[in-house]
């Protein structure tokens, strides 16, 4: 026999206790598996595609508001701008749109295939067509092998925002090419098309641009041209913000919130309770076996040995509900990296830096719930103990 | 016979609240290797108290405590937590087996605390077992066992390492007079035929009888001595 299967029989004196301490610490670890992971994906996400010279200028009041296509121009006008190219949000899905939303933006092909070559990998051919057919779209490839869509396939996209003159909520498109991004990793689950097919056939906010990205000389001028631009704009209708692509991305992915907020709020909650619960759960068992630890040290068992078997016991209990935690969390999210929404986000599994975090959190939890009683058994007198129990 | 145990001038006092409770004052006693003492006394006697400073629980105020030629009365906690381990084999009142462990576990118990092997460790917690003649029990909890047979697992456990000394204290208390004749005559077995010192406090004068001699103590002074 050794400490380890001391502390092990310990832990499971009372099963019933135990299994409901470890499902509480599983749950807290449940949630931060998933929450972290999808807070790393998000920037992950965020900066993938992200360049360090690029500045994106949008409406002031929000990125959802538009600005007038004649902005493109004159942004390109101002000193320091090297590049410039414009896109509209489309709201884009397919065939249904409860289940089947994506990425969606009208793009003018020439002047973003310049800049974003790199992030929207095609062949030579594939980019060709998109830039000489006026239908033509291309696909990540996350989502053409979703949909099984093929290069010169026709395929329906429809709008939540935009309808036809003619009533249609669906523009037809040709596949010109199927993009993989610069990583890996990097999410290919978006659909660039044509501006003009978009521009002339929608009923309202013709001559709208959402956003416009901005190719600096360099990224020393960001601030710089930013102010520059803004300043531009100021007073007129449709004022401007422009920002570094990076911290747009962010913004962009976190429209539901402040993702790193929420999950530290939640996360640190989740842990102050089952601190709360595991500490005092820990000292009234601790105190059970009162008797018990003074018998040991009587056998002879030093005080720090019986203060590492107690805190041993904390630790190899949060360590049991983290594991369980983190495991099923990294299962949901390969369950949710498949799903439309999630695969949005890119790659969404559990990275190691998120599970080695969890397992130090869990060591931590344990170090933490198991102080008290472990430093009242450090302490505590052999005849005291006995007379006690 | 030479000295096993000498406390030399031992003087103990307790304090509850602000009042200071001599229990000794200076409290002498030899015992001799191989001597099988029992020792008797009303409650508040000391008994208690004498057990704790001979089994190195608890600390004298001034006086020497001396082990096999050892002084032990100025180690530190460390210090006597191995040598408990080493030289003393506890039994309880109330056995005091852990309930999560088998009655095999609960013996090996000392044995964690030595650098034998796993299979050593086996060896002996079988020979402990079967000088109380509980091997047949070895995988049962403390819970399926009879009082007897836990004061038995008990036993084992305290010779296991093969101390020269056991301490215990009121080791009959909780059994019935048949059972508690057979534990008693196991102690007398392990101290005529395994040499083993044993120090007993007992309220039970027939448990007093399988000693060797008996103490009677009084207001932490020895006022009897009856061999």
């Amino acid at each position: 026999m050794t400490d380890f299967d001391l502390v092990w029989k310990n832990l499971f004196r009372k099963p019933l206790r135990t299994i409901l301490l470890t499902v509480s610490i599983f749950m807290a670890f449940l949630i931060f598996g998933i929450l972290t992971s999808l807070n790393v994906a998000l920037d992950r996400a965020s900066e993938s595609g992200s360049a360090s010279n690029r500045l994106v200028v949008s409406n002031k009041i929000n990125f959802t508001q538009s600005m007038p296509y004649a902005y493109v121009n004159r942004v390109a006008a101002i000193p320091g701008v090297t590049a410039v190219t414009y896109q509209n949000w489309f709201g884009a899905y397919y065939q249904d749109q409860r289940t089947s939303r994506f990425v969606g933006f009208a793009v003018d092909p020439e002047t973003y295939m310049a800049i974003f070559r790199d992030e929207a990998r095609l062949t030579d051919a594939e980019r060709q067509a998109f830039l000489t057919e006026r239908t033509g779209v291309i696909v990540g490839k996350s989502l053409a092998d979703r949909y099984g869509w093929k290069v010169g396939q026709t395929i329906p996209i429809s709008s939540n925002i935009y309808s036809q003159a003619n009533g249609r909520r669906s523009w037809d498109m040709k596949i010109s090419g199927i993009f993989t991004g610069a990583k890996p990793t990097d999410p290919t689950t978006a659909i660039y098309f044509h501006y003009d097919y978009m521009n002339e056939t929608i009923t309202f906010e013709r001559d709208q641009v959402g956003t416009i990205t901005v190719v600096t000389a360099s990224p020393d001028q960001n601030d710089q041209v930013a102010k520059a631009i803004d300043a531009n704009f100021a007073n007129s209708p449709a004022e401007t913000s422009t920002v570094d692509e990076k911290t747009f991305s962010r913004a962009f992915l976190k429209q539901a919130g402040d993702l790193n907020f929420i999950v530290t709020m939640v996360v640190s909650a989740a842990f102050a309770a089952i601190l709360m619960i595991v500490s005092t759960t820990l000292v009234s068992a601790m105190r059970e076996r009162t008797k018990e630890i003074g018998v040991m040290k009587t056998l002879g068992f030093s005080s720090p040995r019986v203060l590492r078997m107690v805190l041993g016991e904390a630790v190899l209990l949060s360590s049991l509900g983290a594991v369980l935690g983190l495991g099923t969390s990294a299962f949901i999210l390969t369950g949710l990296s498949k799903s439309p929404v999630g695969s949005s986000f890119g790659d969404l599994s559990m990275s190691p830096v998120v599970a080695l975090s969890g397992l130090a959190l869990a060591v931590s939890l344990g170090l933490v719930t198991g102080a008290i009683p472990a430093l009242s058994a450090l302490r505590m007198s052999i005849i005291e103990a006995l007379n006690r129990g | 016979m030479s000295a096993l145990i000498q406390l030399k001038n031992v003087k103990k006092t307790y304090k509850r609240g602000k009042e200071s409770i001599t229990i000794f004052d200076g409290l002498n006693l030899t015992i001799e290797q191989g001597d099988f003492v029992a020792i008797m006394g009303p409650s508040g006697s000391g008994k208690t108290t004498l057990l704790n400073l001979l089994g190195g629980t608890d600390r004298s105020d001034s006086g020497e405590i001396n082990f096999d030629g050892e002084r032990i009365d100025g180690y530190n906690e460390g210090q006597l937590a191995g040598w408990r381990a080493r030289s003393v084999g506890f039994i309880f009142q109330f056995y005091n087996l852990m309930p999560v462990l088998n009655a095999a576990q609960n013996v090996e118990l000392p044995l964690m605390l030595t650098k034998l092997s796993a299979g050593k460790r086996r060896a002996n917690v079988e020979t402990a077992l079967k000088i109380v003649g509980l091997w047949d029990r070895a995988k049962h909890r403390p819970k399926e066992l009879s009082g007897g047979q836990q004061q038995r697992v008990a036993i084992a456990r305290a010779i296991v390492s093969d101390p020269k000394f056991l301490l215990c204290d009121e080791p009959t208390g909780d059994l019935d007079r048949n059972t508690a004749n057979d534990i008693l005559g196991t102690l007398q077995q392990l101290n005529q035929e395994m040499g083993k010192t044993i120090v007993m406090v007992t309220h039970d004068p027939e448990a007093a009888r399988f000693a060797k001699r008996t103490l009677h103590l009084d207001k932490g002074v020895f006022a009897e001595v009856t061999q």
